[in-house]
């Protein structure tokens, strides 16, 4: 997976949650929970999806790297390129 | 119109989904109710045919207030999918019978023109002009005087009306030539029976033509009106309820370790987060002491039979509605995890059904999310208790003389003083303690 698709999946699933969220405040460094006050369930909700999305696995101790937007590009990336690997 | 939430007093009937000589049985969705907070799907509450539509769609009326006629159903009859239609003397096509159900137009009451009772197309489109007159929401509120003359108002006024969400138009002036002052909306935003604001007018499918003064359609609710019940009720509360508070810390090491092996095991659809546990630990613990699982009522606490859990749910544009989990405390940890999450996000996108805001017995509000350690809460009332939880935080904790390092987390209750005593309130917040030690019976 490309880091422009991941950033795709992540900003659309997001969209999903929080229908009106403002993605272009996620810049670098911003926390994703606390910049679109994202509950425990809105969590549950997102890494459900992006886990069916990208076809991985998100394990909650990957949860962290869902912390920021680059972070989390970084996560699916990743994860992507050890599955097809 | 039933009551929606402890602080709803009235409520504006936004559309119907059923029509006279519908046969209904207790638990379809026959229309749809806004209450400042959320538009509701409201549920039958018995089995019968819808008799007669007695209050019409843009209305606003108090809490009590008969919605519609539900009469038995005819012994033996099958239901018709148009019982009305079907025992009119009246023949008519496929055709008008199809322009009838999309206009919401009941062919029984249609005056025909045509020969032998037949019914026409035009008889139908004759009906129509006139029953969008009738139809939309303000129109029966609005003063014609006040629409048709052209509007003095105030620069405040105006300011406050477009805060409110209430068109100016339908405000009556008392200033000089009916000039609409501040003072005025505000009686106008406090006496609620200002016109409702059209999202709303949809009727029988329809569309109804918007008022020369109808604001243009929004899908917003003004905020004030949720901010006006969350204050009345709120306030009633603590003028009424003698109040007194207990918080405790919970070591939550085992529970969030139960819940860490359990969801690496599971789906990620099947995955469960702590806030279901507390939940079920409140609910389970409700159960054993009843002197908070209750209401107060004529002076006296009765005991409700179940734990019919509020849910406190803040909204996303701010705002809070409280939804019921039914009989919370026979269901299990996944199965609470599932109604929770299917009812948050029902609340948020404006979607319960009437059942799921029946009266509560006793009430969560959870803010961990919010990062805060502890919630004191008001209670709503006639309920006797409400429970707070806090953020699950790492925290120095000593155990066995030794100190270590636990996740926490500060448990509260807000309890009726006249329903229960300290001393009750405090075996509760330990049976809450006790339960979430071993999160796998729960």
């Amino acid at each position: 997976m490309t880091p422009e698709h991941a950033r795709e999946l992540i900003e659309q699933t997001l969209l999903d949650i929080v229908p009106d969220a403002d993605l272009a405040a996620l810049t670098q460094g911003v926390d994703i929970r606390e910049e679109l006050e994202l509950d425990s369930l809105d969590f549950v909700a997102l890494v459900e999806r992006l886990s069916e999305r990208a076809g991985l696995r998100i394990e909650e101790e990957d949860y962290g790297e869902l912390r920021t937007m680059d972070s989390a590009v970084r996560l699916l990336t990743m994860h992507a390129a050890g599955s097809s690997a | 119109m039933p009551s929606l939430g402890a602080d709803m007093e009235t409520g504006t009937l936004l559309e119907w989904l059923v029509k006279p000589g519908d046969p209904v049985h207790r638990g379809d969705v026959i229309a749809v109710v806004d209450t400042d907070k959320a538009a509701i799907d409201v549920e039958c509450f018995t089995d019968g045919v819808i008799e007669q539509l007695i209050v019409e769609p843009g209305r606003r009326v108090p809490v009590g207030t008969v919605l519609a006629i539900v009469g038995a159903e005819p012994a033996g009859q099958a239901p018709a999918p148009g019982p009305a239609v079907t025992t009119a003397a009246h023949v008519t096509s496929p055709l008008v019978r199809r322009l009838a159900r999309d206009q919401g137009v009941d062919l029984a009451g249609v005056p025909t023109a045509g020969p032998g009772g037949v019914l026409h197309r035009a008889d139908v489109e004759h009906l129509l002009p006139r029953k969008r007159d009738r139809m939309p929401a303000a129109a029966d509120h609005l003063a014609p005087a006040a629409t048709r003359r052209a509007m003095r108002a105030s620069p405040m006024a105006r300011r406050l009306a477009a805060a409110a969400g209430i068109d100016i138009a339908t405000v009556a002036g008392s200033g000089r030539d009916g000039e609409i002052r501040a003072d005025d909306v505000r009686r106008a935003t406090q006496s609620g029976d200002r016109p409702a604001v059209p999202n709303l007018v949809r009727v029988g499918g329809t569309t109804a033509a918007p008022t020369a003064t109808a604001p243009t359609a929004t899908a917003e609710r003004h905020p004030d009106a949720m901010r006006q019940a969350i204050a009345s009720l709120m306030t009633r509360s603590n003028r009424e309820i003698p109040h007194y508070y207990l918080t405790t810390t919970i070591d939550m090491t085992a529970a969030t370790a139960w819940l860490r092996a359990r969801n690496r095991e599971l789906p990620v659809s099947e995955r469960v987060v702590v806030a279901a546990l507390l939940l079920a630990a409140t609910a389970r613990a409700a159960r054993r002491v009843p002197e908070v699982n209750g209401v107060w009522v004529d002076g006296e606490l009765r005991p409700a039979s179940s734990v019919e859990l509020g849910l406190v749910v803040s909204l996303r544009r701010g705002g809070i509605i409280v939804p019921v989990i039914a009989d919370a405390a026979a269901r299990s940890v996944d199965r609470l995890m599932a109604t929770m999450r299917d009812v948050v996000e029902r609340a948020r996108t404006g979607h319960l059904k009437s059942s799921e805001l029946t009266p509560p017995s006793i009430t969560v509000s959870n803010l961990g999310d919010q990062g805060v350690e502890s919630v004191l809460g008001v209670i709503y009332p006639p309920q006797v208790a409400l429970v707070g939880f806090g953020a699950v935080l790492d925290r120095p904790w000593a155990v066995d003389g030794m100190l270590g390092v636990r996740p926490v987390v500060t448990a509260s209750l807000a309890a009726d003083h006249r329903a229960s005593d300290g001393a009750v309130g405090a075996r509760f917040l330990n049976h809450i303690d006790r339960l979430l030690q071993r999160p796998e019976e729960l």
